[in-house]
């Protein structure tokens, strides 16, 4: 009997995510794809984890889960693997993934695996390849707990796959006790962007400390205006606070894979590498020619990026006839 | 309001860390190391809020004798005490462990409210925060890029996929700060000379109640089987900039037919 393989679903934007059609994709290869989803969902989310692989839904429709955080899924979903036992559970490196895995690991004393990009199942035990460091090597691991292993897995890890299912939905009951809620979400706030998500950009611009402050940032935002891309920044302009946390892209940040990654006063440490990487092209602008990126660009120009990028643009405006 | 700090000490950013094969382990002994900073951060944030409030800053770390640069760091930055977890029995730990131990010894402390960095900048898993909060039983409150505390109320600022999320919850918590949220102080003169007679506690595994095989390696779960370096992308052409490093930009990018 195939494996049973739970992906915990998850919502942002009145949508369920791409990471959780591409865990879906990976559960469906590797055994019996089932799906949790708590909360509420847009009106075609079953079906949709239904369209991406999923045979199983267990569903419970309650607000305490977008109310109050971690707590009663923690529960919920604790509750469900001692019940079911499933041999893998997926949660998408995410703010609410992480958490999620957080708890449960201590709760079910079963540890976890963070950080994965791909597993294999092995007679009920897994094995996960894991970037460390970066990039710049690859381990693999495996829990020695007995029963459900947790996987936090990197976005971009696997491609969404249509792989339509009859799907069965089990409505369950919503976490209730008053303990669980301790940790209120008051408020949504989304701050406007313009132009393309970081995630879904075709052309990403990214700077680094060799942008030197905060408004030069505004010369990759141009850049980006002309292609049609957004902006991005290493964990070194972040830190700076020359940027929020929201552009960074890394390990410990957002995983992008554009078409053409601009990497612009970024020297490559193994941190942000591993966050843009598996772009298809490289371009990159650094005046230190020893730069590790380099090693990883398809094309890349060693000199001041303060005079290159200002010639790009025009080059652009120029080639595009405005 | 008393305020303890998780923060790890890891070695300097300058340094390039390689992977002990026999172990598996980051080579970390004999290397310069530092306060990390995102537990600089950390413990910035513990300072400013007791600064406001009242109350002290302890600092708790797990680490090899290594370690005590950096606590000396936090000590100097204003920090009262610390506590250093310094065991040969705990080397090893995965998260699970790690967790256990820095949740026993902050159960020894009196404290409000704990605040660690996300992840640490050697490691990156970000789940211990979470797992220390569900051991000592407080709300873990994550990812804040700006705490306020207003008597035993807490609201947070915390990154979401689409901007922020204003969360509240109630003291004793966790909270695990995002970095950036603030810009560490550099410990002044006074502080390095008042650091040198600030204590510092050493607790092995056994002290915080923890027998051996249920941290370091022994206790882990999670199992390293291999490392390996994956293999490099072919590195393509770099020019240096002679005046036309733009254009020549362009040309690529026609080149490959994105414009």
């Amino acid at each position: 009997m195939a494996d049973t393989i739970w992906v915990y679903a998850e919502i942002s934007e009145d949508k369920i995510t791409t990471t959780t059609l591409e865990m879906l994709a990976k559960a469906s290869e590797a055994g019996k794809a089932e799906a949790i989803l708590l909360g509420p969902a847009p009106e075609d989310a079953v079906q949709t984890l239904a369209k991406y692989g999923a045979s199983k839904i267990y569903h419970c429709a309650d607000a305490v889960y977008t109310d109050y955080l971690t707590l009663p899924a923690a529960e919920t979903v604790a509750g469900l693997i001692q019940q079911h036992s499933p041999a893998v559970m997926l949660f998408a490196s995410s703010y609410s993934g992480r958490d999620l895995v957080a708890n449960l690991s201590a709760r079910l004393d079963c540890g976890a695996i963070t950080d994965v990009g791909d597993f294999q199942l092995k007679d009920g035990s897994v094995e996960a390849t894991i970037p460390a460091l970066g990039a710049s090597y690859q381990n693999t691991s495996t829990l020695v707990s007995q029963g459900t292993k947790l996987l936090v897995v990197r976005p971009k890890s696997f491609e969404p796959k249509v792989n339509e299912q009859p799907v069965s939905v089990e409505e369950i009951s919503a976490a209730s006790a008053e303990e669980l809620r301790k940790v209120h979400m008051k408020e949504r706030v989304v701050v406007k962007r313009e132009g393309p998500s970081l995630e879904g950009a075709k052309i990403v611009i990214s700077g680094g400390r060799g942008l030197k402050g905060e408004e030069q940032f505004a010369i990759l935002k141009e850049l980006a205006d002309v292609l049609g891309g957004a902006v991005g920044a290493s964990r070194a302009a972040v830190d700076a606070g020359w940027v929020p946390y929201a552009m960074q892209i890394g390990q410990t940040g957002k995983t992008v894979k554009p078409d053409v990654y601009f990497a612009v006063g970024i020297s490559g440490a193994v941190q942000h590498l591993s966050g843009m990487k598996t772009s298809k092209y490289i371009v990159t602008i650094n005046k230190d020619p020893e730069a590790p990126i380099f090693q990883y660009s398809d094309f890349g120009i060693v000199g001041d990026l303060f005079k290159v990028v200002p010639q790009l643009i025009e080059e652009l405006k120029k080639r595009k006839g405005v | 309001m008393n305020v303890v700090v998780c923060g790890k000490v890891i070695p300097a950013s300058t340094v390039t860390i390689e992977i002990d094969p026999n172990t598996k382990r980051m080579a970390r002994k004999g290397v310069p190391h530092e306060l990390d900073p995102a537990a600089a951060s950390a413990v910035e944030e513990g300072l400013r809020l007791t600064e406001k409030q009242g109350g002290t800053v302890t600092l708790i770390t797990m680490g090899t004798s290594d370690a005590t640069i950096g606590i000396r760091n936090a000590l100097a930055m204003g920090a009262a005490s610390a506590v250093h977890i310094l065991d040969d029995a705990v080397a090893g730990s995965d998260t699970l462990g790690t967790a256990k131990l820095l949740a026993a010894a902050i159960k020894k402390q009196e404290f409000d409210l704990v605040i660690c960095a996300t992840e640490s900048s050697d490691s990156y898993s970000g789940i211990v925060p979470g797992q220390i909060a569900y051991f000592l039983g407080v709300p873990p409150v994550t990812f804040a890029k700006e705490i306020m505390v207003d008597g035993n109320q807490i609201t947070i600022k915390r990154q979401s996929e689409t901007g922020y999320d204003v969360v509240e919850s109630t003291l004793p918590a966790l909270v695990a700060c995002s970095s950036g949220i603030n810009e560490p102080r550099y410990p002044q003169l006074k502080g390095i000379m008042a650091a040198k007679k600030k204590e510092i506690k050493v607790y092995k595994a056994a002290d915080l109640g923890l027998s051996p095989d249920e941290v370091g390696e022994k206790g882990a779960r999670e199992k390293v089987l291999t490392i390996g370096r994956p293999a490099k992308r072919q590195a393509g052409k770099a020019v240096t900039d002679e005046g036309e490093g733009g254009k020549q930009i362009a040309d690529f990018l026609a080149e490959i037919k994105v414009i």
